[in-house]
């Protein structure tokens, strides 16, 4: 089984997608360890599985479903209390740049 | 179509809001309007351990948006989450569906200006969920509201058959009316609960590959959309013709200067790290599921229409009118189905109807208007209780909720008819001036004119003029 290994860059796009900064070592230190991780992933490729529907949910479960009705939970004050900073009833983050998100 | 040598190609991605009681993944409602983060509850907020429902409702509604588009409905779906940080969503990634859309392989034919009907094919159609709001502060912050997060979307998604912006204003046109007769969402693009992306590229006349496509996300006007796709038209055909490349990129239309700024160079799709839902049971869809939602689905827009002109004897325009909303086709339905004669009914709510939500700035609904006391009004006009005159009278009261033959009884708003009634008072009137009589025979033809006014003076207006023209000529001709 050959090694997956995990590139430098990669790690960075990655982190970048996650909003994360990390400096020059952080990235070398992540590289290393994401790539260990991916390593011992790498066992599972021994498996033959070229038979095997690949797995979407772990429950037998389907058709687990809500009827369209509304509740209220009243939540509203909690979770602003619970938020780093709100007001008027709104949640207040840092700026955003325009133009990011979906 | 297109511009000097090139064709153009323009693909669109619609989002509906689907007006559900309660949102795709949370029972918090679905309300547009009401006070920041009202609706909302742990769901919504991405809280750790909460456990997600899918709603049936909305599934349910997406598969009314695929019967309509002629879409297959697929067996089998399972949700996936889509990666992306920003602050209008909390959770950090949207439940979609990227691999299993609810409906495939759709259509729907458009009616362009020169009156050619263009089919264009959708791609897929899937059930989403919306973002929440954010306000831009001059402050340094933006402010979030989730009030919208987790309402449930459609995303209809077509095929790159779509050749001018005009094709694309009619495909958008088309498709509003297609949703709304769904009965799915009202489609309100200022509320914005209709929204396009939109791609296009050029290519030369003749070539068979596409040119590289650009991206304009989140419209919220149909006509923004058609100024966007003209500009992006003419820039992308200036720089291909001078030789440059078009770049794979976002753009934003911006309307004051009615054209396009470049937002960002796309990311790769992978960039979402779609990966499949793991707290969302999958859902298997049944043809007697289908069935069941097939016949929940109201008639289209076009097989009223053709219903009205064919059954009723409704002008072809006047049944396009009709068809405007759900709301308006329905209340129409309704009033016919209660006994009004239907060219009298579509008379009214095209004219006094709409003229009265226009002038108090209200909505069918929000008037206190029945379809029963509409109908009720008409019968009284058909069977010659009331003058076409009193009923504007009567009309102004079933607006504000009255009872229409009560209300007219009420008023003394009754209209006589009777034979027997009208000849006692022609007999009193003509004994009573026999000068007019002789003016009339000299041919006088003012002497009518004060014949009945003595007339309606005497039936104090309630006389029917119709028939009491007709009597009193006779009844001259006698003398």
């Amino acid at each position: 089984m050959s090694e997956t290994t995990i590139s430098k860059e990669e790690v960075a796009h990655v982190a970048h997608l996650a909003k994360l900064a990390f400096d020059d070592a952080e990235l070398e230190q992540f590289t290393t360890q994401l790539g260990d991780i991916l390593n011992i992933f790498d066992t599972l490729g021994e498996v033959d599985t070229t038979a095997v529907e690949p797995t979407y949910s772990v429950t037998e479960n389907v058709n687990h479903l809500r009827q369209d009705v509304a509740e209220n939970w009243h939540q509203k004050q909690a979770l602003l209390d619970n938020a780093p900073e709100s007001a008027a009833g709104l949640i207040k983050v840092p700026a955003i740049l325009d133009g990011e998100g979906e | 179509m297109g511009t000097g040598n090139f064709e153009t190609t323009i693909g669109l991605e619609v989002h509906v809001e689907m007006q559900t009681n309660s949102k795709l993944m949370s029972p918090s409602p679905v309300h547009y309007g009401d006070e920041p983060n009202e609706n909302t509850n742990v769901i919504d907020f991405g809280y750790p351990g909460v456990l997600p429902v899918a709603n049936k409702g909305a599934l349910e509604f997406g598969m009314r948006a695929a019967l309509a588009l002629h879409a297959t409905v697929s067996p089998f779906i399972r949700w996936d989450r889509k990666n992306y940080f920003y602050p209008d969503n909390p959770k950090a990634y949207q439940t979609t569906q990227s691999q299993t859309p609810l409906g495939t392989n759709g259509y729907l034919d458009v009616q362009l200006e020169d009156g050619c009907v263009k089919r264009v094919r959708i791609k897929e159609l899937h059930v989403e969920e919306d973002a929440g709001k954010n306000t831009h502060g001059t402050d340094g912050y933006s402010y979030v509201d989730l009030n919208r997060q987790g309402t449930p979307l459609i995303e209809i998604v077509s095929e790159a058959d779509i050749a001018s912006p005009e094709e694309a204003y009619a495909y958008l046109e088309q498709l509003r009316q297609t949703i709304l007769f769904t009965g799915i969402s009202e489609a309100k693009m200022q509320e914005g609960q209709m929204r396009a992306d939109v791609n296009i590229s050029l290519r030369p006349y003749g070539s068979d590959q596409y040119g590289t496509k650009v991206e304009m996300k989140n419209i919220n006007s149909f006509n923004y959309v058609r100024n966007a796709l003209y500009f992006e038209e003419k820039r992308q055909a200036e720089v291909l013709r001078a030789g440059g490349v078009i770049q794979q990129e976002t753009r934003r239309y911006n309307e004051p200067t009615k054209s396009t700024i470049l937002m960002r160079v796309k990311e790769g799709a992978d960039d979402y790290r779609y990966f499949p839902e793991p707290d969302l049971a999958p859902v298997v869809i049944d043809q007697a599921w289908i069935d069941k939602v097939a016949a929940e689905l109201p008639k289209s827009a076009a097989e009223r229409q053709h219903d009205y002109v064919t059954n009723l004897g409704i002008e072809p325009y006047d049944a396009e009118v009709l068809t405007q909303t759900l709301a308006m086709a329905n209340f129409y339905d309704a009033t016919v189905v209660a006994g009004a004669d239907a060219k009298r009914a579509a008379n009214y709510l095209i004219g006094d109807v709409n003229a009265y939500m226009n002038k108090h700035q209200v909505e069918l609904s929000e008037t206190q208007l029945t379809p029963e006391h509409l109908a009720g009004m008409i019968r009284l006009i058909e069977s010659g209780t009331i003058s076409t005159k009193q009923a504007k009278q009567v009309f102004e009261a079933i607006m504000t909720g009255e009872e229409p033959e009560a209300f007219a009884k009420k008023h003394g708003l009754v209209q006589i008819s009777d034979p027997a009634v009208l000849l006692e008072w022609i007999t009193t009137v003509l004994d009573a001036n026999p000068q007019s009589i002789e003016d009339f025979k000299g041919g006088k033809d003012r002497a009518t004119g004060f014949l009945i006014g003595q007339l309606m003076k005497m039936s104090k207006g309630q006389a029917n003029p119709g028939i009491m023209n007709k009597m009193l000529l006779e009844e001259l001709a006698k003398r």
